[in-house]
């Protein structure tokens, strides 16, 4: 299997403190990638800069062989951060539309109402999204992120605070991101539905990682394996 | 850069948050120095005053509304979003400068009108040279404070140090529209050979080339 997502020596320093040490890994093609790890291991900070929301202090991420910050490559990246990232005096479809806009997407109407139809939001599409519950900004957020179809998904704990039934959205379009080869990589404490969902899972730990491989049987069998195995005692 | 500026409009007229308290204190400050400096005083001469004053007024009013330019993008982690999207960060500046643009040209031709109305000034003698002036001094504050408003967007004290880095910056963009506004008030015609309006002219081209270079730096780091 290709690469898609190759990580070389990224080092981040926030001051003189080092948020990241040396990371080094290799994301194939159509694999989806669990990152596990501590609050404060680096997950996040990792993951903003395999976005190309941060640039690393040292070392190099690419995409399919492409820098990060190349706006083709950013092209086929969808990310889903801790906020969730719309406009407040915007309606769902505006702020749907926008992003299509911003991604290029072709036929942005058409797609714009299908993904408020996959996310149940087609009844209030003209709602504004200061307007709208908790559930349905989750899931208008979610619906942002498939919006322009993307090769990469980079999930920030994408099943923290969601309903029930954004969590079924959300599991329902990253099953089919599966299907299609997509590539996905997450970080999440929600150990049970992420190692559920994962092909691959890299563990870190004070900004290092200390394994990286395929998931095995025993981190299903028992979520505190990897932990105990792995982590620091 | 369109649809930047576009979302930024559409989200500002659905809130006023700027627009209402620029206009607000632009009409306010007017009027209380309408009676500070009397207009039927024949000793004061308004007509020499009125570049500064008016400038005065633009720029303080441009601090209110630019102040929130990229503040608005943190609320739900927007920024992210708009950073991780497939556009050139330059166009985002654009896009943004271009809405705050807009926005403090309906402010200040507003104010234009209560202060002709104010001082008993007739701003329609060279409405088309004042105009022009007022579109060539805007552009500066809206790029600056733009540009600004991204290196400040993640400081605690960002709505202080905002006019605290662009005034100094201003200042040679304001003598200059001052001047201009000055002799147009008098009476006097533009002139395209005027050293003011060559420095406003040029440091329109150069702060905003320098800004859509360094923006990327700025945002990303």
């Amino acid at each position: 299997m290709s690469a898609a997502l190759e990580v070389s020596g990224v080092w981040k320093y926030y001051g003189d403190f080092p948020a990241l040490r040396d990371i080094v890994l290799q994301v194939n093609a159509g694999s989806t990638l669990a990152l596990l790890g501590r609050n404060g291991a680096g997950k996040t900070t990792l993951l903003r800069i395999l976005a190309g929301l941060s640039k690393p202090s040292r070392g190099s991420v690419t995409i399919e062989g492409a820098d990060v910050r190349r706006e083709a490559t950013r092209r086929k990246i969808g990310v889903l951060g801790h906020g969730i990232s719309l406009y407040e005096e915007l309606s769902a479809a505006e702020n749907l539309s926008l992003f299509a806009k911003l991604y290029g997407v072709a036929n942005p109407e058409k797609r714009v109402e299908e993904m408020l139809g996959r996310t149940g939001l087609e009844r209030v599409r003209d709602g504004l999204a200061r307007e709208f519950s908790r559930g349905m900004r989750q899931r208008l957020a979610v619906a942002r992120v498939f919006l322009h179809d993307p090769e990469i998904l980079i999930l920030d704990e994408p099943f923290t605070a969601l309903d029930d039934r954004a969590i079924a959205v959300l599991q329902s379009l990253l099953n089919e991101m599966h299907a299609r080869g997509r590539t996905v990589i997450m970080s999440t404490h929600q150990l049970r539905e992420a190692l559920e969902l994962a092909t691959h899972v890299a563990m870190i730990q004070r900004g290092q990682i200390v394994y990286a491989g395929e998931r095995r049987q025993e981190m299903l069998d028992d979520t505190g394996w990897l932990y105990r195995t792995y982590g620091e005692a | 850069m369109w649809t930047i500026a576009a979302k930024d409009l559409r989200s500002e007229f659905r809130t006023r948050e700027a627009i209402n308290a620029s206009l607000a204190f632009s009409i306010t400050i007017l009027v209380l120095f309408s009676f500070a400096f009397d207009p039927e005083n024949p000793d004061i001469k308004i007509d020499e005053l009125a570049g500064g004053l008016l400038w005065m007024v633009y720029s303080f009013a441009a601090a209110l509304a630019l102040n929130r330019t990229f503040a608005r993008e943190l609320q739900n982690d927007c920024l992210d979003a708009l950073l991780a999207a497939p556009i050139p960060q330059s166009a985002l500046f654009l896009g943004k400068t271009l809405a705050n643009f807009a926005l403090l040209l309906a402010i200040e031709i507003l104010s234009l009108a209560a202060f002709g109305i104010f001082y008993h000034v007739n701003v329609l003698e060279h409405l088309a040279s004042l105009l022009l002036v007022i579109v060539l001094g805007t552009w500066p504050m809206a790029a600056m404070g733009t540009f600004f408003s991204a290196i400040t967007v993640n400081l605690r004290l960002r709505e202080l140090m905002l006019p605290v880095m662009i005034y100094p910056a201003l200042v040679p963009a304001l003598l200059a529209a001052i001047s201009l506004t000055g002799g147009l008030l008098h009476g006097d015609p533009l002139r395209v050979d005027d050293g003011a309006l060559k420095i406003l002219v040029s440091f329109d081209i150069i702060f905003t080339s320098v800004a859509v270079i360094l923006i990327d730096f700025v945002l990303v780091g």
